[in-house]
C-alpha cells in the first residue's frame, strides 16, 4: 500500500536498491571508485551518513567521559588503572568536564541534528537533487572531522586536555600552562579545533541557506515546507551569525595566548607567584563574545529536534500539525530572540543589574514561542489516531524533556534566583535535560524514523521501545535528583565534595545518580545493537513505510544518487495532509497532482 | 602590461558564457534534473558576505568595548599615511571590476578582460600597500602588543587582508580558467559582489580607525 502512492518509476528503482542496503543510500555507479563514492563523496546523503557516524563516535566518547566523572564523584579515591598516578586528580576531573562538554556540544548536538539529518533530508524534502554546493559540503564534513581529531589529540599531549570548561573563560584559558595542566598545548589544540569547527559550520550554513532559498521544487512554497526544513533553515542562519562571532573571539584569544596581546587579560594578574605581563583587557569581553555565540548554539542544538518532533507527531497522529504557520513563526521567533539573551549566562559576572533585568525579560519572553510549540504539539496529538512506533515515543519523550527543562529555565532566567543557583548542580540538571537529553531524543526519534529511508531496512520495534523506556526513565533518574542537589547547595565543577560536611547528606543522591547513569548508558548498547544488526538483517523497508506525505518518501529506500531517479517532483499541497476529509487514503503526498489525488481517493479504499 | 597578460589568459582559456551549461550547472545527464540555478551562486555569496560581516561586527564590538573601559590603557595611534593611497587603490579596483562586469553584460569581451585584469592588479597593489603600512607601523615602534589600539589595527588589517587575498585568488581563478559549474556571467557577478563588499568593508574599517582609533 505504501508504495502505491509513490511514482512507479521511483518505486521500481527502489526495489533493486533496497536489496543491498550496505550501499548506504547511493545508486551504484560503476565508474565511481569506492573512495570517491563513500569517502570523498559530494553526495549529500553520503555526507549526512558520514556526519551521523562522526556524531555516533563522538557521543560514545562523550558518554564514557561522563561516566568517568560520575564514577569519580562517588568514589573519588578509587584506583583507576588508566589514570596517570592511579587516583584521578581534580585537574584530570576538570579535563573530563571540559572535553565532555566540548565534544557533546560541538560534535554531537551541533553535528547530528543539523549536519547529519539536515544534510541527508533537506534536499530530499524540498525535492532537490543535492545541496547547492556539493564540494563545499564535502569540505565542511572534512573540516569537522579534522576539528574532531584535533580535539581528541588534546588528551595525548603533555599536560593532557584543557581544564577551562567548554566555555574556555580567560584568564584561565589565556595564559598558557602556567595556569594548570592542559592549559598549554591542550588548550591550544582545543582552540584550534574550535576555530576549524567554526569554519566548517560557516561553510555548512551557507550551503543550507542557499539550498533552502534556491533549490526548492516547483510548488514548494515556504509555507509548504516541512517544519524540519524550517528548523534546519533557521538553525543554519543562527550558525552563520553565531559561529562568525565565536571565530572572531577565538582569534583574539589565540592572540592573547601566543602573541602576548591583552584583549581578555587584565593587568596585575599574579599566577603561581608570577606577575603576568598582560594588562588592561577584560575577561568579561570574552564572556560576551562567547555567549553571543553560546546561547544561539543552544537553539542550534534544539531547533532541528523541534522540527523533527513536529514532523513525527503529525505522521503518527495521522493529523496535520496543529497550527503549522504558528509553528513556523515560533521557530523564527525563537531563533531571533535567541540572539538577545546571551547575558542570562552572565548574571553572576557582576553586570549592571539593569542589564540583568533586560536579559531576564527577553529570556522569559522566549517562553511565549516555546509555549506555542508545546501546546501545538499537544494539539497535534489531541484526537489523533496515535500509532506508538519507536520514533513517535521518542518524539513524545522530547516534548516531556523540553517541558521539564524549559520550566527550570524560567527559574534560572531570574537574576535573583540564578545568583543562588548558578554555580550549583541545578544548572547542570537544567541544561542537560533541555539541551542535552531533549536534543538527543530528537536525534533518536530522527534515527528511528528515517533509518528505513537511509539504509533501506527497518529497525527492530521491540528493541526500540525497550531502549526508549530504559533511557526515558534512566534520564529522569539521573537529572531529577540533580535539581535537588543543586537547590541544596551542591556545587558543580567540584571534583570531590565528600570532604564538605554540609554536602554529606547529598552523597546518597550522587550514588543514585551515578547508578542511574551507568544503567542508562548500558541501555544505549541496545540501541547500538539494534542499529548495527538492523543494518545487516533488518526487515526490508518499502519506499514509504510510515505512510507519510513529504517528498523524501516518494523515492526509493535508500534513494538513488540523484534522489528521485530523474523524476523530479512538483508540489501541490502542504506537508502534513493527513486524514483529509473526503479522501479515502488517510495521507495525501505533497507531490500528487489534483488528478492523481482523485484517483487515490477512488482506488485505495482504506489508507489507514 | 600585466593587465593585458591576464586578459590574454582569459581569452586563451575561453571567456564568454558559451558552453558552460546554461542554467543547469554540470548536472543534467538525467532528464528533468533541475540542477543548480545560477542565481544560487549569487545567493551563496550574499550569505557568505553576511557571515563575514558578522565576523567583523564581532571584532568591531570587541574594539568598542576594549576601548571604552574606564581607566583604559588605550592610546590612540596615528594611521600610516599610505592607507589613504591604499583606500584609493581599492576603490579604483572596485570601480574597474564594475566596469569589467558591465562590459561583459553588454558583450564587449575585450573590455571585460582588460578591466578584469586591471582590477586584479589593483587588488595586488592594495595588499602590498597594506604591507607597507605595516612597515610604517613597525618603523614607528607600533607592534601587535604595543597597545590595544595597535593590536586591533593589526587584527583588522590582517583579517581584511586575508579576505582580499581570497578575493585575488578568485579574480585570478576566473581569469585563468573557465568556471566549472557557473556561467562566466555568474562567476563574474559573484566575484564582483565579493570585491565590492571588501571595498565597502575597508572603507568602514578605515573610517572607524581614523575617526575613533
Amino acid at each position: 500500500m505504501s508504495t502505491s502512492a509513490a511514482e512507479p518509476g521511483a518505486s521500481s528503482r527502489g526495489r533493486s536498491m533496497s536489496s543491498s542496503p550496505e550501499v548506504a543510500g547511493v545508486a551504484a555507479d560503476a565508474h565511481v571508485s569506492f573512495l570517491r563514492r563513500y569517502i570523498f563523496s559530494t553526495d549529500h546523503k553520503i555526507i549526512g551518513v558520514q556526519y551521523f557516524f562522526l556524531a555516533l563516535t563522538a557521543v560514545t566518547i562523550g558518554t564514557i567521559l561522563s561516566l568517568l566523572m560520575r564514577f569519580h564523584l562517588v568514589w573519588p579515591a578509587a584506583h583507576l588503572p588508566f589514570v596517570a598516578g592511579g587516583i584521578m586528580t581534580p585537574e584530570q576531573y576538570l579535563a573530563l568536564v571540559t572535553m565532555h562538554g566540548t565534544i557533546m556540544v560541538f560534535f554531537v548536538l551541533t553535528t547530528a541534528p543539523q549536519s547529519a539529518f539536515g544534510n541527508y533530508f533537506l534536499p530530499l524534502q524540498i525535492g532537490a537533487p543535492d545541496m547547492a554546493f556539493p564540494r563545499l559540503n564535502m569540505l565542511s564534513f572534512w573540516l569537522t572531522l579534522l576539528a574532531f581529531l584535533v580535539m581528541l589529540c588534546a588528551f595525548f599531549v603533555p599536560g593532557g586536555a584543557p581544564i577551562s570548561g567548554w566555555t574556555a573563560y580567560p584568564p584561565l584559558s589565556g595564559l598558557g600552562d602556567i595556569t594548570g595542566p592542559g592549559e598549554g598545548m591542550g588548550q591550544s589544540l582545543w582552540l584550534a579545533s574550535v576555530l576549524i569547527f567554526c569554519l566548517a559550520s560557516l561553510l555548512g550554513s551557507i550551503n543550507f541557506i542557499s539550498t533552502t532559498i534556491d533549490m526548492r521544487a516547483p510548488g514548494m512554497t515556504l509555507m509548504r515546507m516541512p517544519l524540519t526544513v524550517w528548523a534546519w533553515f533557521v538553525t543554519a542562519i543562527l550558525s552563520l551569525l553565531a559561529f562568525a562571532v565565536l571565530f572572531a573571539g577565538g582569534i583574539l584569544l589565540v592572540l592573547d595566548r601566543v602573541a602576548g596581546t591583552s584583549f581578555f587579560l587584565p593587568a596585575g594578574l599574579v599566577v603561581s607567584g608570577e606577575l603576568q605581563a598582560h594588562g588592561g583587557g577584560s575577561p568579561l569581553l570574552w564572556q560576551h563574545l562567547f555567549w553571543f555565540f553560546g546561547h544561539p548554539e543552544v537553539y542550534i542544538a534544539i531547533l532541528p529536534g523541534m522540527g523533527v518532533v513536529s514532523h513525527i507527531l503529525a505522521n503518527f497522529s495521522r493529523k496535520p500539525v496543529f497550527g503549522y504557520r504558528a509553528m513556523a513563526f515560533a521557530i523564527c521567533a525563537i531563533g531571533f530572540l535567541g540572539f538577545l539573551v546571551w547575558g542570562h549566562h552572565m548574571f553572576v559576572s557582576g553586570m549592571n543589574p539593569y542589564s540583568g533585568l533586560t536579559f531576564s525579560l527577553v529570556t522569559l519572553s522566549i517562553g511565549v514561542p516555546s509555549a506555542v510549540k508545546t501546546f501545538n504539539w499537544l494539539g497535534t496529538l489531541w484526537g489523533g489516531r496515535i500509532q506508538f512506533h519507536s520514533p513517535m515515543l521518542f518524539a513524545i519523550g522530547f516534548v516531556s524533556f523540553f517541558v521539564t527543562g524549559g520550566l527550570s529555565g524560567i527559574f534560572l532566567a531570574q537574576p535573583a534566583v540564578d545568583t543562588q543557583l548558578h554555580a550549583t548542580y541545578y544548572v547542570v540538571a537544567h541544561f542537560h535535560i533541555v539541551m542535552g537529553v531533549a536534543a538527543i531524543f530528537g536525534i533518536f526519534a530522527a534515527t528511528y524514523y528515517w533509518f528505513p529511508k537511509m539504509f533501506g531496512r527497518r529497525m527492530n520495534e521491540t528493541l526500540g521501545k525497550l531502549h526508549l523506556w530504559l533511557t526515558f526513565a534512566g534520564v529522569y533518574c539521573i537529572f531529577m535528583p540533580m535539581h535537588f542537589v543543586g537547590i541544596a547547595g551542591g556545587i558543580r565543577r567540584y571534583a570531590d565534595s565528600t570532604g564538605a560536611s554540609y554536602l554529606a547528606a547529598l552523597q546518597p543522591l550522587h550514588h543514585f545518580m551515578t547508578m542511574a547513569a551507568f544503567v542508562t548508558a548500558a541501555a544505549q548498547l541496545i540501541f547500538f545493537y539494534n542499529f548495527f544488526a538492523s543494518l545487516k538483517k533488518g526487515e526490508i523497508a518499502s519506499a514509504n513505510p510510515w505512510n507519510a506525505t513529504t517528498l523524501e518518501w516518494i523515492t526509493s529506500s535508500p534513494p538513488p544518487a540523484d534522489n528521485f531517479g530523474g523524476r523530479f517532483p512538483s508540489v501541490y499541497r502542504g506537508p502534513y495532509e493527513y486524514s483529509v476529509p473526503g479522501v479515502a487514503q488517510d495521507f495525501l503526498p505533497q507531490h500528487l497532482s489534483p488528478e492523481q489525488t482523485a484517483s487515490v481517493g477512488k482506488e485505495v479504499p482504506n489508507g489507514g | 602590461m600585466a593587465a593585458s597578460h591576464v586578459a590574454e589568459l582569459i581569452e586563451r582559456h575561453g571567456g564568454g558564457a558559451a558552453g558552460n551549461g546554461g542554467d543547469f550547472g554540470d548536472s543534467g545527464e538525467e532528464s528533468g534534473n533541475p540542477g543548480v540555478p545560477q542565481r544560487t551562486y549569487v545567493t551563496g555569496m550574499t550569505i557568505a558576505v553576511g557571515g563575514i560581516l558578522m565576523f567583523f561586527m564581532a571584532l568591531v564590538s570587541a574594539w568598542v568595548v576594549r576601548r571604552g573601559f574606564p581607566n583604559s590603557d588605550w592610546q590612540p595611534i596615528a594611521m600610516p599615511r599610505i592607507l589613504w593611497l591604499n583606500t584609493f587603490i581599492l576603490l579604483a579596483s572596485s570601480a574597474t571590476i564594475e566596469r569589467s562586469r558591465r562590459s561583459l553584460v553588454v558583450g564587449r569581451h575585450a573590455d571585460y578582460r582588460h578591466w578584469w585584469g586591471v582590477a586584479t592588479i589593483l587588488g595586488v597593489f592594495f595588499l602590498c600597500g597594506q604591507l607597507l603600512a605595516w612597515r610604517q607601523m613597525f618603523a614607528a615602534g607600533l607592534f601587535l602588543v604595543t597597545n590595544p589600539s595597535s593590536s586591533f589595527f593589526y587584527v583588522f588589517t590582517a583579517a581584511h587582508g586575508f579576505h582580499i587575498l581570497g578575493g585575488i585568488a578568485a579574480l585570478l581563478a576566473v581569469a585563468w580558467r573557465s568556471p566549472h559549474r557557473l556561467t562566466r556571467e555568474t562567476a563574474t557577478k559573484v566575484v564582483a559582489l565579493y570585491w565590492h563588499f571588501l571595498a565597502a568593508l575597508w572603507l568602514a574599517i578605515f573610517a572607524l580607525l581614523l575617526l575613533e582609533g
